[in-house]
């Protein structure tokens, strides 16, 4: 993986002064009012000319060397600017505070970019294959659909059950895919995805092919499935959801920032780029990638079990092996190992066909196509995973 | 168990062996002239089958009814077809990415996959049901007590074993099997002697996904139905067969399709649930067998895989 070019290139490398932070400010600013008008529109021509015109506005961008100062304040100003990230998606809650769709769709967003940070520890991090995440994803919202209908358990530790079992039904897969290479730990991943779809519909417990029904979620007394009023303004029960699904994605995005920025990163980005290398050092090759492989599967997990509860329903067909590569191709088109990226690929591949209904039918079809030109063109992705930085300020 | 049951048993076990290998040989095929794994071998194999029918369709439309012209025409017509597909793959798909990561590979061949399993069940009338496919090959059965020998079975497996020893003979006794089986020992050395590389790929691509269409109408005549998802069932239990027979041998694939093949007819009957567990049962061995040996029954000499 090419993760270690530099993205600025040119006159102003080797400057020492920090970047300035309004490039980012700016170009956050822009993304999160774009946003917003996308989510709004509803006329079907009128989105398509958005979508156009956001491309058109992307490619200038990156010809006027934009998108570089922006990114070059990212880096300099990253806690700053992640702090405006979140005030951006409240202001884009309360936009929408009303809107059960647009919410909904939103809280999938969050909750895709939590589940494909995970599979991004395994792909990225410690290079790891894993193409049964949308399983992973399926055996979190299962556990909340028994746990919630049969048990008391609370809900906050339902969430963290999903991510504990998903790990352990992952940590059966550990054997073939720790003895195994490249392809060969990709069928033994892909034989799961097959075979997690197929028990679930012809097991009798869970539901069958009809799937169950998940009670909402419920936290000290308050329950998440009703509508909120304060004075005249009425909430969105998704409201809720979005609230929780935020947190927990902040939380996701910290972990795996410092995880990549620790040691811990360190050894996995060594044992990716050079196993035997990395052992010749010292580094515990086995450990380390049981160690990726269990965090990832975990971070899916909880992000099935919330999703599980916002969409109150689960049925096999959510979680087959194409849901699996679309994780995959969010995490290829963000750049793998980028976890900005990552939200900016997330919200392209979920919200784009939602929008624009022509193509729903065809999402498949179009992201496969749109991966198969990522990895001829453009193999590091859309924003590719910028060096290392071993010191504050230093700068390839 | 009574004597026809088992026999009954051999037989399905026989024809799912027969397919396996036929998708299996082409993995083997692949990995030996590009050192690559084509993901998308399974899905060629449903292109291969509906390609057959819609010749079939199309047959029908001009009017001719016979049977055997039918069989013929599709055949010919899914292998060529298929040949050309997989020969395409291979110049645009597979060779531009030779010095790249093997997770593009990787990841551009599962998404070629899932671009030919979504054309069909998109493109092709109705293609997102199961589709009947026409049974072309005589009925006529014998019984032998229990057991009922179905005529057509016997073709199909007389076919594929014929294939099977002309896909030897060629690589074995002709100068073209020679030049792939050069390429697959050593690559440069390969080039040095004379032999056009790009053309040899293309040609290695072309026979393996010929065998595909030819296991995907054999699957169709089997279960009188194809389903546009099959290719992927068949391509994971293809490349699993293929390793357990040692990736790069043909024997290897070969036995290992029906090692496979027996391996799923035994759990069938063994387990009293699985009948509705086939497939969960089928990719669990895939999963154990990858675990327990993952250089295959039959060890290469040099392995870089584990």
């Amino acid at each position: 993986m090419n993760g270690y070019e530099p993205m600025a290139e040119g006159a102003e490398r080797g400057e020492k002064a920090p970047a300035p932070l309004w490039p980012g400010l700016a170009a956050l600013a822009a993304a999160t009012g774009y946003l917003i008008a996308l989510l709004a529109a509803e006329n079907q021509a009128f989105i398509i000319s958005l979508l156009a015109a956001g491309i058109a506005a992307v490619l200038a961008a990156a010809w006027l060397r934009l998108l570089d100062r922006a990114s070059r304040s990212f880096m300099d100003h990253e806690d700053a600017l992640a702090g405006c990230a979140v005030v951006a998606a409240l202001a884009v809650a309360a936009y929408f505070h009303e809107d059960h769709f647009v919410l909904l769709l939103v809280i999938t967003v969050l909750l895709y970019t939590v589940a494909t940070l995970g599979l991004n520890i395994q792909f990225g991090y410690a290079g790891v294959l894993n193409f049964a995440g949308a399983s992973f994803f399926g055996i979190g919202a299962y556990t909340s659909a028994v746990l919630n209908a049969h048990t008391a358990i609370p809900h906050l530790i339902v969430l963290a059950f999903g991510g504990v079992l998903a790990a352990l039904i992952g940590s059966l897969l550990l054997l073939p895919v720790l003895r195994t290479r490249g392809h060969y730990a990709a069928v033994v991943t892909i034989a799961f995805a097959l075979l997690f779809k197929t028990f679930l519909e012809v097991n009798d417990v869970l539901g069958g092919p009809q799937g169950m029904q998940v009670p909402g979620m419920k936290i000290l007394g308050w329950t998440f499935n009703d509508n909120i009023e304060i004075g005249k303004i009425s909430l969105s029960f998704y409201m809720n959801y979005y609230v929780v699904s935020l947190l927990l994605l902040i939380g996701a995005f910290v972990v795996v920032r410092r995880l990549e920025r620790s040691w811990i990163g360190l050894n996995l980005d060594a044992l990716r780029l050079d196993e035997t290398a990395a052992s010749c050092f010292g580094l515990d090759v086995v450990r380390w990638k049981i160690t990726a492989f269990l965090i990832g599967n975990f971070l899916i997990g909880i992000a099935g079990a919330l999703f599980g509860m916002v969409g109150s329903f689960v049925a096999p067909n959510n979680y087959t092996f194409a849901d699996s590569l679309i994780l995959v191709s969010i995490l290829l088109l963000g750049g793998i190992g980028n976890p900005w990226g990552l939200i900016v690929a997330t919200f392209i591949v979920v919200i784009v066909p939602e929008k624009l209904q022509t193509i729903q039918e065809y999402r498949f079809l179009l992201y496969a196509l749109l991966v198969i030109a990522v990895l001829l063109f453009r193999p590091e992705g859309l924003l590719p995973r910028p060096v290392r930085r071993y010191f504050p300020g230093w700068r390839p | 168990m009574d004597l026809g049951l088992f026999a009954q048993y051999v037989m399905n076990g026989l024809m799912l062996g027969m397919m396996y290998a036929l998708v299996a040989v082409g993995f083997t095929l692949f990995f030996g002239v590009l050192d690559v794994i084509k993901f998308s071998h399974g899905d060629v194999v449903t292109v291969g089958a509906f390609t057959a029918l819609a010749a079939f369709a199309g047959l029908h439309q001009l009017g001719f009814n016979s049977p055997w012209l039918d069989l013929v025409v599709m055949l010919v017509a899914g292998m060529l077809a298929m040949a050309a597909l997989g020969m395409l793959i291979a110049r645009y798909l597979v060779m531009p990415l030779r010095s790249a990561p093997a997770l593009n590979t990787l990841l551009i061949t599962l998404m070629l996959g899932t671009v030919l399993r979504e054309s069909v069940r998109l493109f092709y009338p109705q293609g997102g049901n199961p589709k009947p496919f026409p049974a072309l090959l005589p009925r006529n059965s014998i019984d032998l007590g229990s057991f009922n020998l179905r005529l057509d079975n016997v073709l199909m497996l007389a076919a594929g074993g014929l294939v099977v020893v002309g896909l030897q003979f060629l690589l074995n006794r002709t100068k073209l099997g020679l030049a792939i089986r050069a390429v697959a020992q050593d690559e440069e050395t390969a080039r040095t002697m004379g032999i056009n590389f790009t053309a040899i790929v293309l040609v290695t691509f072309a026979i393996g996904s010929g065998l595909a269409a030819f296991a995907g109408v054999m699957n169709g005549l089997y279960y009188n139905e194809i389903n546009f998802g099959i290719g992927l069932y068949l391509g994971v239990i293809g490349f699993s067969a293929a390793i357990i027979g040692g990736l790069g041998s043909i024997y290897g694939a070969i036995l290992g399709g029906f090692l496979f093949a027996g391996l799923q007819t035994i759990g069938t009957v063994l387990l009293p649930f699985a009948s509705a567990y086939k497939d969960v049962f089928a990719f669990a061995v895939v999963i154990a067998i990858m675990a327990w040996r993952p250089t295959g029954l039959i060890q290469e000499k040099i392995s870089e895989r584990v």
